[in-house]
């Protein structure tokens, strides 16, 4: 997962690393100053939150298929539910279904406590599983 | 009826070049706003290697447009607003109709639709080219007057960027 991830430019320019335990697979995006959206809070951007959600359910999606091949987002929504603080903040994913074409996972990213989540992701994605090995 | 008076209304048509200078993030990615008007934003983001999530293809990664769109959408609410308030991002939605034309700068034109006391809505594009021919397309809502962080144009620059602005 980690050369994975290292091969997203966006996610390394993020800063964003992994986790794997017990409990499943967390993103970690350690705090930077290029992350910020409001230096005066200060508080992390809410693209970047939302880029670590819809990075974190990829990663998840890839991982729980075994399947390379990167799904395409059909759509991602985003929760803001609390300021981002100049901290770590972690994501975990949860698949709530994963049919044949489509997939749809949650994602709640968090900082100190996971009991209060910064914000909250849901994505849909194309499997590719279907798609040539031409691509498209 | 008066006639609606906007706060921002001295940038509408001439925005200035260094307005994302307090976002971080939308400096280090080189956005500039290029339009502003009532209740309008367009903001570019020039193609870049960092914000690429497909490096074979050079793709750009669904999330920095997810960032490139916020920060229209924060800044279509600020001039849709007749004094300045701070402005959280509540919620955003993305759909991704194509993949976006690798090596061509990037735009995101945001139009705030509603403002109510507290809530505004907004609805967004982004493309390459054409507006008309988005490659993204989002809804939005934020709330107003949100956090302590005062007004976000206290000063010219300092939109900020979503969640908190």
């Amino acid at each position: 997962m980690k050369d994975l991830i290292d091969a997203i430019p966006y996610a390394r320019f993020l800063g964003v690393g992994i986790e794997e335990s017990d409990a499943g697979l967390v993103c970690v995006m350690p705090f930077s100053e290029h992350i910020v959206g409001n230096a005066r809070l200060p508080a992390i951007h809410g693209g970047v939150l939302g880029a670590l959600l819809e990075l974190t359910a990829l990663l998840r999606l890839i991982h729980e298929t075994g399947n390379p091949r990167v799904p395409k987002p059909i759509n991602f929504s985003v929760d803001y539910l609390r300021s981002g603080r100049p901290v770590t903040t972690r994501a975990r994913a949860r698949i709530f279904k994963l049919g044949s074409r489509i997939a749809n996972v949650h994602v709640l990213a968090w900082q100190d406590d996971p009991e209060k989540p910064v914000a909250a992701g849901n994505g849909k994605f194309l499997l590719r599983a279907d798609l040539d090995p031409s691509g498209e | 009826m008066p006639e609606r008076t906007y706060a921002l209304a001295a940038l509408f048509g001439n925005p200035l070049p260094e307005m994302l200078h307090q976002t971080p993030h939308a400096r280090v990615l080189g956005m500039t706003v290029v339009e502003m008007g009532p209740g309008l934003a367009i903001i570019k983001l020039p193609y870049r290697p960092e914000i690429v999530g497909d490096p074979v293809r050079g793709v750009v990664f669904g999330g920095a447009i997810t960032a490139l769109i916020d920060q229209a959408s924060g800044l279509a609410v600020a001039c849709a607003l007749e004094e300045l308030l701070a402005i959280a991002t509540i919620d955003l939605r993305v759909d991704y109709l194509r993949a976006a034309e690798p090596g061509l700068d990037l735009f995101a034109r945001s139009q705030c639709y509603r403002v109510t006391p507290r809530v505004a809505f907004v609805r967004a594009v982004a493309y390459e080219r054409d507006p008309d021919d988005p490659f993204a397309s989002c809804l939005g809502t934020f709330m107003l007057g949100a956090n302590r962080s005062g007004t976000p144009f206290s000063r010219p620059a300092g939109t900020g960027g979503g969640g908190e602005k």
